[in-house]
């Protein structure tokens, strides 16, 4: 079994200026599956088989190009019903939200809780990621204090973690729609909003997941006092 | 303690790197219990504990065997003036079957089952033979790799969350009873934090490497330290 060094144990006991060393500046890439170091000119991890890439610029592309495909995805996703519900054969009423009218309709409801959740995790949360996974991108390589790099980080975490709670949503209407089949008493049906928000999700999470968090630190001064 | 750790700075042989912010350091052995961090970023990089990989073996058949109870026993059942429905995750895909709504449905099944069933198994072809101190089996390190690449994409956690909110939207409609199915994805959700816990990727991967799948035989060292000091107080002149 093996580990690495105990943090600041040697650090500590120095009191002079602290210096960080990253493979890149080293000559090496890193492996960001396993944490294997090899040789720049190395292709693949030998020991977890994971593509080496080094952290540059490049992989931005994919971040822009898969954010820009999810936020294209969450346009119909609030234009069009989330899902249609059917009381007494459409006697009773037939109705179509979309997802920010389901919010509303959980308010009135006095589902405050429920509604919060929903708002939540299908409005605030999509468009929290769009935003922070712009600025993320675009501060990335630039010059950061070790302040601003720790904000940044924090941030991508984030972004990372809360990703797939948005798609609260789809579940909650593809649960409806087969729970929901009473014939003639009520059904639900899922709506074209339900499809795009999962892969306006789906995409983003994939957006979140192209991003190389090591850009992050690119712009920091090889030495820096504590 | 110091002295005799060897690294290879143009090789990269005994050195490991940090996978969030590139920092590199000298890989040491550290002791059940330690946490190795970053001294950049803070991210924890290994925390090695004692018996975790039976404890991972134990949770992941757990998992499977949980699941066969979550897909076939009924999740849910919902009636209303006579007309009742109860339905288990296996009904709700076999009445889509035909539907054009099938590829989300398809999607949803994959994420909350296809994907948890077969992290838990992955984890059981890797980790088996390691714990019972064997050589890995063939292509350990690939299935490794592929279920902590499937890992932000199981979802089952959230599907429990999902099925909340829908009881609530629901209530007002009819009248529900939770089936067995749904109790065994809480069960899960549970097994899965526990095993997460016991998650320390880089002591699977060090495990692999020494159990000698696929290896270019560089595992090695005794020293403890960090290596940005030692290799810049090297370059000082």
């Amino acid at each position: 079994m093996m580990g690495w060094g105990k943090a600041g144990e040697v650090d500590d006991s120095d009191d002079g200026p602290r210096t960080v060393l990253t493979a890149h500046r080293a000559g090496l890439i890193g492996c960001r599956a396993c944490g294997r170091v090899w040789p720049e000119d190395e292709v693949t991890c030998h020991r977890c088989g994971a593509r080496l890439t080094p952290p540059d610029r490049r992989s931005l592309q994919a971040v822009w190009a898969w954010l820009i495909a999810g936020m294209i995805f969450y346009i119909p996703a609030n234009l069009y019903p989330m899902m249609s519900t059917q009381t007494f054969a459409g006697l009773q009423g037939n109705s179509k939200a979309t997802i920010y009218e389901g919010v509303i309709e959980l308010i009135h409801h006095g589902n405050y809780d429920i509604a919060i959740i929903v708002f939540l995790a299908s409005i605030v949360v999509p468009i929290g990621k769009f935003v922070s996974i712009i600025w993320l991108a675009r501060a990335a390589g630039r010059p950061a204090s070790v302040e601003d790099a720790h904000l940044r980080l924090k941030i991508y975490e984030v972004v990372e973690f809360i990703g797939r709670w948005s798609m609260i949503d789809v579940f909650v209407v593809a649960i409806l729609a087969a729970l929901v089949q009473l014939g003639f008493v009520a059904s639900i049906h899922p709506g074209p909003a339900a499809v795009s928000f999962a892969l306006s999700v789906a995409f983003t999470m994939l957006s979140a997941q192209s991003f190389d968090p090591r850009l992050i630190w690119r712009g920091l001064p090889l030495r820096r006092s504590r | 303690m110091t002295d005799d750790a060897r690294y290879d700075m143009t090789t990269g042989e005994g050195l490991v790197v940090c996978p969030r912010c590139d920092a590199l350091f000298i890989e040491v052995e550290l002791e059940d219990g330690e946490t190795a961090r970053c001294t950049r970023c803070e991210t924890v990089i290994a925390r090695p504990r004692t018996g975790a990989f039976s404890q991972i073996i134990a949770l992941s058949f757990t998992t499977m065997v949980l699941m066969v109870g979550a897909v076939f026993f009924p999740f849910l059942e919902i009636s209303r003036m006579g007309f009742g429905n109860a339905t288990s995750i296996f009904g709700v895909v076999l009445a889509y079957a035909d539907g054009v709504l099938l590829p989300l449905v398809l999607g949803m099944v994959a994420m909350v089952v296809a994907l948890p069933v077969i992290r838990a198994s992955l984890l059981l072809y890797v980790l088996l033979p390691l714990a019972k101190g064997q050589a890995p089996h063939r292509h350990a390190a690939g299935a490794f790799r592929l279920s902590e690449q499937m890992r932000p994409w199981s979802m089952a956690e959230i599907f429990i969350i999902g099925t909340s909110v829908a009881l609530v939207k629901v209530a007002g409609l009819a009248t529900i009873h939770l089936g067995p199915a749904f109790w065994a994805f809480c069960a899960l959700i549970l097994v899965n934090v526990t095993a997460k816990g016991y998650m320390c990727q880089t002591t699977i991967w060090d495990a692999i490497e020494d159990g000698g799948a696929s290896t270019d035989g560089r595992e090695l060292v005794d020293g403890l330290r960090n290596a940005n000091h030692d290799v810049l107080a090297a370059d000082r002149p």
